[in-house]
């Protein structure tokens, strides 16, 4: 398939796949078994310049934009994408500033973000507000020129591991959600502290944590964007960040064909390897039609935002759903095809349908996803030009 | 600190043949690969640059197409590179080379530490780098697993030694070889790439390098590759059959024929 990467797009995917192949595949079910931070990993990526990808180059980035993104991402996860959850988590921790930054704010951070120097998280989801973001409780209320901030914030990726934080609270809680804003929450602030890491049931390389707030005083610069635009500003950034769920589906999925195509053309059965089987064929020919097509989807959806489009709500929940549903099917077709032996540990599938099942959950969950494409399709009566 | 790292380019590892009609190596369609080895003196070199300052710069002798491995070694850490290409050079043996090397190192400019492989994967002598400072008048440690710091006028280092470490101080200048052990080579950055396609690499041929004609290529080389082959494996297994006394009578025989016995 020609996929018309310019040469440095593809200098980057083949960048990403050796760091994946020759420095997370050695280490990948250690990582899976043990749910490590892969910090000597996260080090080497930052040596290769990964961090750089997605951060502007006047920020001492590489100017990438949303593509460039997806296709690190594939090539993470098409061997780990617990390892590729956490650098995804680390380019929408990012996204915040790079949009919606003052130039103070991303000279001062963004340059370390792009070596890989601090991590970053985005943290948007409390245990009152899962799908429905609106219902957020923790507050930043204004005092003597700071805002201060109480409340926790759950399943945050990247939680205790990173150093910057992109928190969203209310600052005005009368007027609800449109009196929320965003802020930039270092991590050695006091009244900052964590939660216990969650146990996951797959992604379990990167890490998952509470974030407590008790009278966190954060000052007034550290605000991003125009008070009260926090609810807008992280719906626009969830959406800009969905194609990269979407390359991580198709990475799982297609490192899940691989070695289902892998397995069955050396397992013989009834005298012949199982590929010659057709049950097994027609199973083999749709999973490599779903990753294929999901592909090509995220990759259109991404050039569409590097297109500079001002709005792909639908476009990025498409590639969202249609990828991560995909890889589900995907991976779970691979245990099928790799019987017995799939579901043991020694073969990769059965991680790959355990990471698979939060791509469907995460960065909005499908049937969200779904309602905010039909009301897309709603109001503009299903047409297309 | 000025450190030079040596790079030669050798043919992929697991595919090279040798044609038995001509002996020599079948390099047609063959991916020319950097030594192995010498990944690990080029990350030992960036390290110490990073740790200490200075300049990195990575040579190779061979032909046209070892600017590749040159390329690579400037997006994996090298400042700067030079080729050491040309006609005459062609067929060196190890002494022509540390010869044509040596000449290289004194191109660039006062020099701190040269490191090398400690042996290729097709010449595989590991003669280079001790020639090398034999001829530069440098000290020389070869299997060197840990550079532990160097101040001023020495460096104290690590060598490994079979079963054994020795700890050692060197005075500087100095040519050393390296061990695996040594580092784990980084992958190639982005930035470093992009460096690498626009740099421009010099090539030095005997002309620029002012060499003596007949100190290098294969005039100046003493010793001739003449023939290179697999070793046969010649076990032959015979069993031997009928009563026990006459099979030990034929053994003893046999024995004594092969002057074993
Ligand atoms: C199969 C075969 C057998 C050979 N046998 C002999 C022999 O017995 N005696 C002999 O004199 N020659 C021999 N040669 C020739 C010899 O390989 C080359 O002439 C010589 O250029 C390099 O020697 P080496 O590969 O053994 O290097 P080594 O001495 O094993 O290399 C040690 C290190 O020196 C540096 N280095 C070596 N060559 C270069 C280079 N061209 N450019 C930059 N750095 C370099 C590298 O850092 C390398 O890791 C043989 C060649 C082949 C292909
Ligand atoms: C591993 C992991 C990492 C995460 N990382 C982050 C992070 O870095 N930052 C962050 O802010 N959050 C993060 N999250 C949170 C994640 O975004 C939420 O879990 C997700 O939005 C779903 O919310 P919920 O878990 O509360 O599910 P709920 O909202 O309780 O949903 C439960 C079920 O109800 C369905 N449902 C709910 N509302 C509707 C509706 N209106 N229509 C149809 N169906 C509906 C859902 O689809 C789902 O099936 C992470 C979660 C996990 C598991």
């Amino acid at each position: 398939m020609e996929y018309f990467l310019s040469e440095q797009q593809r200098e980057i995917k083949s960048l990403a796949r050796r760091i994946a192949e020759e420095r997370i595949l050695p280490v990948r079910a250690e990582l899976d078994e043990n749910e490590e931070f892969p910090w000597a990993i996260t080090k080497d990526m930052a040596d290769s310049d990964m961090f750089r990808v997605f951060i502007p180059e006047e920020y001492e980035g590489l100017g990438g934009g949303s593509l460039e993104l997806c296709l690190v991402m594939e090539e993470l996860s098409r061997v780990c994408s617990g390892v590729a959850l956490g650098y995804a988590a680390t380019a929408l921790g990012s996204y915040s500033l790079v949009e919606y930054g003052t130039e103070e704010q991303k000279k001062k951070y963004l340059p370390l973000i792009a070596s890989g120097e601090k991590l970053t998280a985005f943290a948007l989801t409390e245990s009152t507000a899962g799908s429905d973001a609106t219902n957020i409780k923790t507050t930043a209320v204004p005092e003597d020129g700071n805002y201060i901030i109480n409340g926790t914030k759950q399943f945050i990726t990247n939680g205790g591991d990173a150093e910057l934080y992109t928190v969203v609270a209310l600052t005005h809680p009368e007027k609800g959600i449109r009196g929320a804003s965003t802020f930039l929450v270092e991590k050695d602030t006091p009244g900052f502290s964590f939660g216990k890491k969650e146990k996951k049931m797959g992604v379990r390389a990167s890490s998952t944590r509470e974030l407590v707030f008790r009278n966190c005083s954060v000052p007034r610069e550290n605000m991003i964007g125009r008070e009260g635009m926090g609810f807008p500003i992280v719906m626009r950034l969830l959406d800009r960040s969905r194609p990269g769920v979407g390359a991580q589906s198709v990475g799982i999925a297609q490192g899940a064909l691989e070695a289902a195509v892998d397995y069955a053309r050396e397992r013989v059965q009834f005298e012949h390897p199982i590929i010659a089987l057709q049950a097994v064929q027609q199973m083999l020919a749709d999973m490599a039609i779903g990753v294929e097509a999901a592909r090509l989807l995220v990759y259109g959806v991404a050039r569409t935002i590097d297109s500079g489009a001002k709005s792909y709500t639908e476009e990025s929940a498409m590639a969202k759903v249609f990828a991560s549903d995909m890889a589900m099917r995907v991976t779970t077709d691979a245990v099928q095809v790799m019987g017995g032996a799939g579901y043991m540990r020694d073969y990769p599938v059965e991680k790959m349908m355990r990471d698979a099942k939060i791509t469907q959950i995460y960065e909005g969950s499908n049937q969200t996803l779904r309602t905010a494409i039909a009301f897309e399709l709603r109001k503009r009566k299903g047409r297309r030009e | 600190m000025n450190i030079a790292v040596c790079l030669k380019q050798v043919p992929g590892t697991t595919k090279v043949e040798i044609d038995p009609q001509t002996n020599t190596l079948v390099r047609q369609g063959i991916e020319n690969i950097v030594n192995p080895f010498d990944t690990y003196a080029l990350e030992e070199g960036v390290r110490l640059r990073e740790r200490y300052g200075g300049k990195v710069t990575a040579i190779s002798m061979g032909p046209p197409q070892a600017e590749a491995i040159l390329r690579d070694a400037l997006a994996t850490g090298a400042d700067e590179a030079v080729l050491l290409s040309d006609a005459a050079f062609a067929g060196a043996d190890t002494w022509a080379t540390a010869y044509t090397l040596s000449r290289a190192v004194d191109k660039l400019g006062p020099c701190d530490i040269v490191i090398c492989g400690r042996q290729t994967i097709d010449g595989d002598t590991g003669q280079v780098g001790p020639e090398l400072a034999e001829i530069l008048g440098f000290t020389f440690v070869s299997y060197v697993s840990q550079v532990e710091e160097i101040d001023g006028e020495h460096m104290r280092l690590k060598r490994l030694m079979g079963e054994r470490y020795e700890i050692l101080e060197a005075l500087l200048p100095a040519v050393i070889t390296v061990v695996k052990e040594i580092n784990t080579p980084r992958l190639p950055s982005l930035r470093g790439m992009a460096k690498a396609k626009s740099a421009t690499i010099p090539v030095w041929g005997a002309e620029e390098l002012e060499v003596d004609g007949n100190k290098i290529g294969l005039t100046g080389s003493a010793t001739r590759v003449i023939k290179v082959f697999f070793p046969q494996r010649t076990q032959r297994a015979e069993i031997l059959e009928g009563e026990l006394p006459g099979q030990v009578d034929y053994l003893i025989d046999r024995l004594r024929e092969a002057n074993l016995i």
